[in-house]
């Protein structure tokens, strides 16, 4: 997968997430596997916050703990306001830390570098070049060579200027951006990797809780190409507001016993906040945690503890606009729900267990929802986003970058992409036709399938039969339970297990043909023998099939005009 | 591309096809939507590929198989992954003897050759997989105890130790190619260059030859058959001992071991030397090259022998001409020999009847003493000259008439005789008186 001579001659490529409130580095091993990077203090999740005292900068989370004492020298939660002007930035996030200010219409920060100096404005890009200037050097650390080359993720909203204004600071930093990727491909990248099997073809809902913001992208993975389909952004919902909902819980505790609101006091606030951070992370493994600060205002010390499922009472609300984030999503790409074949959790909030709880009520059982807490085997979701830019990075170090410009030039990268499924008929279980997908609607072409079909039972002329393929969202009420029985069988399961439990319609996907393509006569096909079906779907939209029969020269070639 | 495989079937076709062909197109596709793909994860970039350099699919698809193979081939070097078999799994670590260490760490493939870097990076792999700490964690339940991990542990301890290691790989029939059975059907270098390939390993000697091909000369094959007949082996056997204090038993055991693998391998290197199609091959030529030089020699002996024969036969021809040339010559030579002598008596016979005629010149009756010095002279005359003269004597002779002729011609013969200095005149009593 990697070139690993080019690697050490040329020094080693590093995928980086970076994200507006931490950041993570991560490299592909020899064997291809992608493995987090730890910077010095040992953090995987990196802070993505800078802070200056004396003279130092401080980086991750050291810098992150000077939001409590030095919280004017410390810029946090700059990685939206890059490439922007300062116009079009919202800088609710940055209240208790470094505030952006406007220096001819480009965002800045007033910090003082050294002790005793006048402040001095920074600007974003500069910002941004130390930081990864930070991560590079970490990364060389841990791998013992030069990093010279990174992938970089980049949530879906993220313009041109934006990606310009990174490569630049990159640049800055003496690092080459190989290729910036969108953070929800990335995700369902390192998804694929960890199962190292053929594709599958699926539409995947991936939903990116971040710190600040949350992200909801409806993803088709077809034969392993992406393309996504509908984003939705929340930028007001994400781990601050989680956060502040335990920053509040305690504050109104606080208040009970010392009837002084801590809120008040920038720096019991900050103090608050993190360790309202640790508290939510604990009730992420454990059902309760406690909290305890020292002289958090007013010269008292404040001892609590919290359960799991009061923390949840009172999130409900953030829960709530998480879900109705990836409802949107899902509505933007004209899908059901049921539709979608896969959802992935990412970002750091998505430990929290009653998110992952709700996405499983929300789909059907079927679905996985890869989460900690709904799968055991699931990977680490704050790892996610580096994880599948190292593994991209590991596979284009060895290309130019002109290279990898032409590769993800609009002319390779747009494609059409069929509106529909395009299938064979079968004769299901009852008898009755049923539509098989070969190429799923949504998948790009050029494309190529090839599928295998048993001969009927007593032999004689087959034929094959090329259609489109609509999918139908059908309504079972529990009571009817015959109206479920055609479908597949995981269906059936479902429908029979929730019977007792509640009485619910219930939604299930089935394929309906819905227009005859083609058709292709097989004759004399002899019982047990099987046939194979291949669809080319060319780059002009005309279709390309062969049936034949498996080991003999028998078939039947055609073409399908392109619309 | 993978085929799906579904296990519905096709429907059956019934009543009338309605186009002339098995195929019948009956509308396109709904128009499709331009959409942007994301430019990530390895199938974007084979999409990219084949836009790129505007390939089908199956062309790109040959075009990456090639390249793939060539990765394999590089990664061969440095990959250790096999499959772990279940058998293997649930094994008690407490059987060690029995336990297959390279197959454990996923060296099988390996084996003797795996470096110790090989052994060090497989070793970590397995416990990283194995490790009763992950086991624990892991919800399978399966295989909760941690028997195979000390398995494992087991294997490292063995193959680090390079003394363990070698005693070890001493007994590790795994490793070993059995020689080919003798209907095993193939070329013999093929059959046979992994079992002397594996028997090599023994060597204390490195590297070993190797077996060749039918193109090695006399020399490469023959260096190859005394190396291996004159192995110099490392191999033990301690590892198939019980566990016990050395004893003397032991130590016989371990000898008779070792002659016995000494005696196995002569055995096969015998199989194989007779197999050998070079050995018959140089065997065939090393007699003909001594045929060629024995019929050089005998060719040589025969024309030499044949040269002397006639040599002989033409010495014997010639003396046999000369013998009878000498032989002829002396008949002739005895013919005229007596004819001269009879010539000479004859003469003689004239001689002495022209002295007597001529009564011994002398008037009268002679006395005997002229008579007997007459003779004298006459005889020494006779005797003094040789048949020719006297022939011309007796001619001179019988033309000469009356007693003071004949005289004469005495005396002119004497006196020719006295001037030759054979006689002198003084012999010539009668003549001279």
């Amino acid at each position: 997968m990697s070139d690993s001579s080019a690697e050490q001659e040329a020094g080693a490529v590093i995928g980086i997430a970076f994200g507006n409130t931490t950041s993570s580095i991560a490299y592909t091993s020899a064997d291809g596997k992608a493995e987090l990077i730890a910077n010095e203090e040992g953090d995987r999740q990196i802070p993505t916050v800078l802070s200056y005292l004396d003279s130092d900068e401080f980086h991750g989370g050291e810098a992150k703990a000077q939001l409590v004492r030095n919280a004017s020298n410390t810029v946090a939660y700059f990685r939206d306001y890059l490439g922007k002007k300062y116009s079009e930035i919202d800088p609710t996030n940055s209240h208790h830390s470094a505030h952006p200010i406007d220096a001819d219409g480009v965002v800045s920060f007033k910090v003082v570098e050294k002790s005793g100096e006048e402040p001095s404005n920074i600007s974003i890009g500069e910002i941004t070049t130390r930081h990864l200037k930070r991560l590079r050097d970490s990364a060389a650390d841990f791998l013992g060579k030069e990093v010279t080359g990174a992938v970089v993720t980049v949530p879906t909203d993220f313009t041109e200027a934006q990606r310009e204004a990174l490569v630049a600071a990159a640049k800055g930093a003496n690092l080459q951006i190989l290729q910036t990727i969108h953070e929800p491909i990335a995700e369902a990248l390192a998804y694929a990797a960890k199962e190292n099997m053929q594709p599958e073809d699926r539409t995947i809902l991936v939903v990116d809780i971040g710190g600040t913001r949350s992200d909801a992208s409806v993803v088709s993975a077809r034969s392993g190409m992406y393309t996504i389909l509908a984003t939705a952004h929340d930028y007001e919902t994400g781990g601050v507001q989680l956060d502040q909902v335990l920053v509040d819980h305690f504050a109104q505790e606080f208040i009970k016993k010392h009837k002084s609101d801590p809120r008040e006091n920038p720096r019991a606030l900050a103090k608050l906040k993190l360790e309202s951070e640790t508290v939510k992370r604990t009730l992420s493994i454990a059902v309760t945690a406690s909290i305890g600060v020292d002289s958090l205002a007013d010269g008292f010390d404040f001892h609590s503890s919290i359960n799991r499922l009061r923390y949840e009472i009172r999130a409900q609300k953030v829960f709530d606009d998480i879900m109705k984030l990836a409802e949107q999503a899902v509505q933007k790409a004209e899908l059901d729900l049921v539709e979608i074949d896969e959802v992935i959790l990412a970002g750091g909030s998505s430990h929290t267990p009653k998110i992952a709880q709700r996405f499983r009520a929300l789909f059907p059982e079927t679905t996985p929802i890869h989460a900690p807490f709904t799968d055991a085997a699931a990977l680490n979701p704050s790892e996610l986003a580096a994880r599948g830019a190292a593994l991209q990075a590991a596979l284009i170090s060895e290309f130019d970058v002109e290279d990898i410009d032409q590769s993800t030039h609009p002319a390779v990268t747009v494609a059409p992409h069929l509106s529909k499924s395009i299938g064979v008929v079968v004769v299901g279980a009852d008898g009755s036709e049923e539509f098989r997908a070969l190429l799923p609607a949504q998948t790009a072409v050029p494309a190529r399938r090839v599928a295998a079909f048993a001969a009927p039972a007593e032999g004689g002329d087959v034929v094959v039969k090329i259609v489109e393929g609509v999918s139908e969202i059908r309504k079972t009420i529990i009571e009817k339970k015959e109206e479920a029985v055609n479908g597949e069988g995981e269906v059936e399961d479902e429908s029979e297990e929730e019977e007792e439990e509640e009485e619910e319609e219930i939604k299930t996907k089935h394929m309906k043909v819905d227009k005859l393509l083609a058709e292709a006569l097989l004759k004399g096909v002899e019982k047990g023998q099987k046939i194979e079906v291949t669809i080319q779907a060319a780059a002009d939209t005309s279709l390309n099939i062969a049936a034949r029969i498996v080991g003999t020269q028998q078939g039947v070639r055609g073409v399908i005009a392109a619309p | 591309m993978d085929s799906v495989k579904f296990d519905d079937a096709l429907p059956v076709f019934s009543g009338e096809w309605p186009g002339e062909n098995n195929f019948v197109f009956h509308a396109p596709i709904t128009s499709p939507v331009n959409r942007k793909l994301e430019p990530l994860g390895p199938h974007f970039l084979a999409h990219a590929r084949r836009k790129r350099h505007s390939r089908t699919f199956s062309e790109d698809d040959r075009l990456e198989a090639s390249k793939k193979v060539k990765n394999i081939e590089e990664e061969d070097a440095g990959e250790i992954s096999e499959p772990e078999d279940a058998g293997m799994l649930s094994r008690d670590a407490k059987d060690w003897k029995n336990q297959d260490h390279y197959a454990v760490l996923g060296l099988s493939k390996y084996r003797w050759r795996a470096t110790d870097e090989q052994i060090k990076k497989a070793h970590r792999r397995k416990v990283l997989k194995h490790h009763p700490d992950k086991k624990a964690a892991s919800s399978s339940g399966a295989h909760q105890d941690d028997s195979f991990f000390k398995c494992i542990q087991k294997a490292m301890e063995i193959l680090s130790d390079p003394v363990k290691r070698r005693q070890y790989d001493s007994v590790d029939d795994n490793a070993d190619v059995d020689p080919p059975s003798k209907k095993a059907k193939g070329l013999f270098y093929k059959l046979w260059a992994p079992v002397f390939a594996a028997e090599g390993r023994f060597s204390k000697q490195q590297p070993v030859p190797k077996l060749g091909n039918e193109k090695s000369t006399k020399e490469e094959v023959d260096e190859f058959y005394n190396f291996f007949y004159n192995f110099d082996s490392w191999r033990t056997f301690e590892y198939l001992d019980e566990d016990v204090p050395d004893d003397n038993e032991n130590r016989d055991q371990k000898r008779y071991r070792k002659n016995e693998d000494i005696a196995r391998l002569r055995e096969l290197v015998d199989k194989a030397l007779g197999l050998d199609p070079r050995i018959r091959i140089f065997k065939e030529q090393e007699r003909e090259r001594r045929n060629a030089k024995k019929n050089a020699r005998e060719a040589e002996e025969k024309r030499l022998a044949e040269e002397a024969a006639k040599k002989a036969e033409e010495d014997a021809k010639k003396k046999a001409e000369e013998e009878a040339v000498a032989k002829a010559s002396r008949e002739a030579g005895k013919k005229a020999k007596e004819a001269a002598k009879q010539a000479v008596k004859k003469n003689r016979r004239v001689l002495k009847a022209s002295v007597k005629d001529n009564n011994y010149f002398v008037t009268g009756d002679p006395s005997p003493a002229t008579i007997d010095g007459v003779l004298g002279d006459v005889e020494l005359i006779q005797g003094k000259i040789d048949p020719d003269e006297l022939a011309e004597l007796v001619s001179k002779l019988s033309v000469s008439k009356g007693a003071d002729a004949v005289k004469a011609v005495y005396v002119d013969q004497a006196e020719a005789l006295v001037n030759k200095g054979a006689a002198k005149k003084e012999d010539f009593k009668a003549l001279f008186a």
